[in-house]
């Protein structure tokens, strides 16, 4: 009844249980996190803007991004990927997202931040719809916990445009 | 010598009931996986509803050996979600986030571009040859729960199949040889 194997059993399958619980109840606090995050992006200039060969519209910008993210870390935050997207309709999509420029900010010290770069990933569009358009950027950001359930959310910036002309 | 073959029998069947007892509870065990299995599809929508990560493309957020747990729901797929996708060509499934969705105005179908967070170039060297964009029917899932560690003891197994092998073998000993 009580053999070796009956009780390292019964302690191994105690302390799975409980580690389980205190996943669930790590995962569940941050629910109780209310965060008050801001961002602020310049385009401070449109470096070049053409179509290429394929007859897709691109254009390469400076931006000036500066954020305060640190109210989204709690105790179970591993990381925070945070990317900035221009998001714009067009008369053949509905939607159109292009991840401009993205970072990872690891701990709650780096979370205030202000950065300067041309777009890191290419913006370009499907088609040639660009010119003298109007976008939004969008700060979005994506907590990945230490376990358990992983937020999404992000702040919509509007009155950005785009010029008539290529350059 | 009439108690003699009186006591073996009741010996044999004492061992037959002990054996069918063994088998039930061992069946009961494998059909309760599978019914939870089956009952996680059933809620996350996704085929596969936990998947463990393989490769090292999406550190420092997913390590090697963490497991991911999936949902498919009707939602439209935005940029920066967490998305697992099939490529024509390739069997294992891709872990990694969009970076790019374009919606069609009429149809509502979506071209998807990726990206793993610790790849220096997006994903189009991943696909199908020619292929730019994903659709809706290459994704399996987007990542909605995380736990780390877990994910190492199927890597283990798929990579060492003795130790699976020693192990199916010393569970099966314990449960045949069990009294209880």
């Amino acid at each position: 009844m009580h053999s070796f194997g009956y009780r390292a059993n019964a302690v191994v399958t105690f302390a799975v249980t409980i580690l389980a619980v205190m996943c669930g109840m790590a995962s569940l606090s941050d629910n109780f996190n209310s965060p008050s995050p801001t961002a602020d992006v310049k385009v401070l200039n449109i470096n070049w803007f053409q179509k290429q060969p394929n007859g897709n519209d691109e254009v390469s910008l400076t931006l000036n991004i500066s954020a305060d993210l640190s109210s989204l870390f709690t105790w179970n935050t591993k990381q925070v990927f945070v990317f900035l997207a221009a998001e714009y309709e067009t008369p053949q999509n509905a939607l159109n997202q292009v991840s401009l420029w993205d970072g990872i900010i690891q701990s709650k010290e780096h979370a205030k931040f202000w950065i300067h770069t041309t777009n890191k990933y290419r913006f370009t569009d499907q088609g040639n719809n660009l010119r003298g358009k109007d976008f939004n950027l969008t700060l979005h950001w994506h907590i990945m916990p230490k376990t358990g359930k992983m937020f999404a959310d992000k702040i919509v910036m509007t009155g950005y445009s785009l010029p008539e002309e290529y350059r | 010598m009439g108690w003699l073959s009186d006591s073996l029998d009741s010996i044999r069947t004492l061992q037959i009931r002990h054996v069918l007892t063994q088998i039930v509870s061992l069946g009961m065990i494998v059909t309760s996986a599978l019914i939870i299995w089956k009952g996680l599809m059933c809620v996350t929508g996704s085929e596969s509803p936990v998947v463990v990560v393989l490769s090292g493309s999406m550190e420092p957020g997913f390590k090697r050996g963490d497991i991911l747990f999936l949902h498919m729901s009707k939602d439209p797929i935005r940029a920066g979600e967490i998305v697992v996708f099939n490529v024509d060509g390739r069997e294992i499934p891709i872990v990694h986030r969009v970076i790019k969705v374009h919606e069609r105005q009429d149809t509502g179908e979506v071209d998807i571009l990726t990206k793993g967070d610790n790849n220096f170039g997006d994903d189009r060297l991943l696909y199908a040859h020619g292929q730019l964009w994903l659709q809706r029917h290459h994704i399996m899932g987007r990542a909605v729960g995380f736990l780390p560690y877990v994910g190492w003891v199927t890597i283990i197994m798929t990579e060492k199949p003795i130790i699976k092998y020693l192990l199916i073998g010393a569970l099966g000993l314990l449960v045949i040889t069990s009294k209880e």
